[in-house]
């Protein structure tokens, strides 16, 4: 027997449909759910005052610290490395088979696990260059984990930059290198900036790798080579020990809160380079 | 004034794309160092088919991980695979623009949850669940399932769509002028031609299934088994590795970076599949 095409294609419609709208509530339900048993729970007193007994009362000042300051050094680290690996790809150079090591070298480093990135922390930050557990050796973890997402970005960023603006700036007599700080940057700067916000959001989530390398002090830190408590460690051990079940839901609407306004802010800049562009 | 010519530019610039693939090469060599001696030290075989993981006692096999780590895997792709291109499949083909280019971005938000905040999910809403109506001790196989099902969505559907729209129109438009419905279009044509892309996008999903630590920790329950349920309490290899980390030493650290020795490989093989399939496509245009 032969079904009608039509049939089915109202069949394969409501299916398609339904999935996405199936998605879509799994994402609402997933925020909603954590702000809705944590807000109560936050207030100006639980995100400025220290934690008491391993977090099971008082706030989590010390771990909001934690979770600013790894991703700022992390990122003060990589954006330069990462923009520059992308001006090199697109205006230093051809492809060839250096340029094609380099990327696959990128998408590698992309796809390894956080927890790999992790025992990579630990094993060369921590132990072999002796930084111990520290904000320093989270940092450069974190930076080498984000490197190919700055990358990938600047590197379409760059691209973006119309062939004729370079072309005004060499004919006006500029170097190649005056027209990638006064013309092309400038230019690619949105881009540029919305990777390194998704690169920060990423940050402020991650765990694995920054509990082997950061990590777990809940004292505030007073250089770069103290130990620090994430958000997202701070969360997990609160959630996975039982610590305090309250505390845990305040800590992740908080950790959510920042993950939000990070990433709609990089999605905002985006569409503003977009719509600039036209 | 100048510090450095054109050419010093060049130079430092090159200097510095080295950065990533020198990264690259740090990871593998400390890791490969730190866990592959062992490897040989404690036999391959011994090593990768036992099925006893007693750091106490000195036996360290971790089959029990591969095993719960690859039913995961293929349990998150069973659940996420197909709702993550059915999805992909809605939003470029059936939604009119603007409410694509608003969803779209809102799934993508999916991927900025932290990996923890799935993970206490999971505890909280999932096992309960598993617990009263399919028995068993709710954190278990079929929770990490479900949950790293949903934590593939991001990558399945964003990198999906790239290639369905990558599709050119005249080939839809060709199908359609033929009589054929929407749908027919898609299964008849507009899958077959961005396949590669899609099977990539499953692939790069995979890949974040099998790397994937905190979640799988909280939700599946940890004990060393080769699972038999899907409500079976189980350990994957990124688990074992986070779990025993903080306190391990000598030859029982040894084998956790040796467990990251063998994830490490899984992971460069199907990464390297994922990129074959996204060059092919590349390559047809």
């Amino acid at each position: 027997m032969r079904i009608d095409p039509r049939h089915t294609q109202k069949a394969a419609v409501a299916i398609l449909a339904g999935a996405t709208v199936l998605v879509l509530l799994i994402l609402v339900f997933i925020i909603v759910f954590i702000l809705e048993k944590g807000l109560p729970v936050v207030n100006l007193q639980f995100l400025t005052t220290n934690p008491q007994e391993m977090g099971r009362s008082g706030g989590i000042f010390p771990t909001i610290i934690g979770t600013i300051i790894l991703p700022v050094v992390a990122l003060l680290i990589a954006t330069p490395l990462g923009v520059f690996t992308a001006v090199y790809l697109s205006e230093y150079t051809r492809e060839n088979t250096l340029t094609r090591i380099i990327r696959f070298g990128t998408d590698c480093l992309a796809g390894i696990p956080s927890i790999i990135f992790g025992l990579f922390g630990y094993i060369f930050f921590v132990i072999t260059l002796q930084m111990g557990w520290s904000i320093m050796a989270g940092s450069l973890t974190l930076a080498v984990m984000v490197l190919p997402t700055i990358i990938r970005t600047s590197e379409e960023a760059v691209r973006a930059v119309p062939k004729v603006y370079r072309e005004v700036s060499f004919s006006l007599g500029a170097s190649g290198w005056q027209t990638v700080r006064k013309v092309i940057l400038p230019n690619a700067l949105p881009g540029i900036v919305t990777g390194v916000m998704l690169s920060i959001g990423r940050s402020i989530g991650e765990t694995a790798a920054v509990i082997f390398t950061a990590g777990s002090s809940l004292r505030i830190p007073t250089s770069a080579f103290d130990s620090v408590r994430t958000m997202a460690v701070h969360f997990y051990l609160l959630a996975r020990e039982g610590i305090s079940q309250e505390n845990a839901y305040g800590t992740a609407a908080t950790l959510i809160i920042a993950v939000l306004i990070v990433n709609l802010t990089a999605y905002w800049i985006m569409n503003r380079f977009i719509a600039r562009r036209g | 004034m100048k510090l450095v010519g054109e050419k010093g530019v060049k130079r430092i610039l090159m200097a510095v794309a080295f950065s990533a693939i020198s990264a690259l090469l740090l990871i593998t060599l400390f890791i490969i160092n730190e866990g592959l001696p062992f490897i040989f030290k404690y036999g391959i075989k011994d090593f990768l088919f036992a099925s006893d993981w007693n750091p106490a006692q000195g036996k360290f096999g971790i089959f029990p991980m591969i095993a719960a780590s690859l039913w995961v895997t293929f349990g998150a792709m069973i659940i996420g695979a197909p709702l993550g291109v059915a999805v992909a499949l809605f939003l470029s083909e059936y939604a009119p623009r603007p409410l694509m280019k608003a969803v779209k971005p809102t799934i993508e938000l999916l991927a900025a949850i932290p990996s923890v905040v799935y993970g206490f999910i999971g505890v909280v809403v999932l096992a309960p669940f598993i617990r009263s109506y399919f028995g068993g001790p709710g954190l278990s196989l079929l929770a990490g399932c479900i949950i790293l099902g949903i934590m593939i969505l991001p990558t399945v559907i964003s990198i999906s769509i790239d290639s369905i729209m990558a599709v050119p129109r005249s080939y839809r438009e060709g199908s359609l002028a033929l009589g054929a419905t929407t749908w027919q279009t898609i299964h008849m044509v507009t899958i077959k031609a961005s396949k590669s892309g899609i099977i990539a996008s499953i692939i790069l999903g995979l890949g974040r299934a099998v790397g994937e630590t905190m979640a799988v920790i909280m939700v599946s329950g940890n004990s060393v088994n080769i699972p038999h349920a899907a409500t079976d309490s189980v350990r994957t290899l990124t688990a074992n590795i986070a779990l025993e980390m903080s306190y391990a030493t000598g030859m029982h650290r040894e084998a956790l970076f040796a467990t990251g020795v063998v994830l490490f490989i899984g992971i460069i093989i199907l990464n390297s599949f994922a990129s074959v399939a996204l060059r092919k496509r590349t390559a047809k245009r």
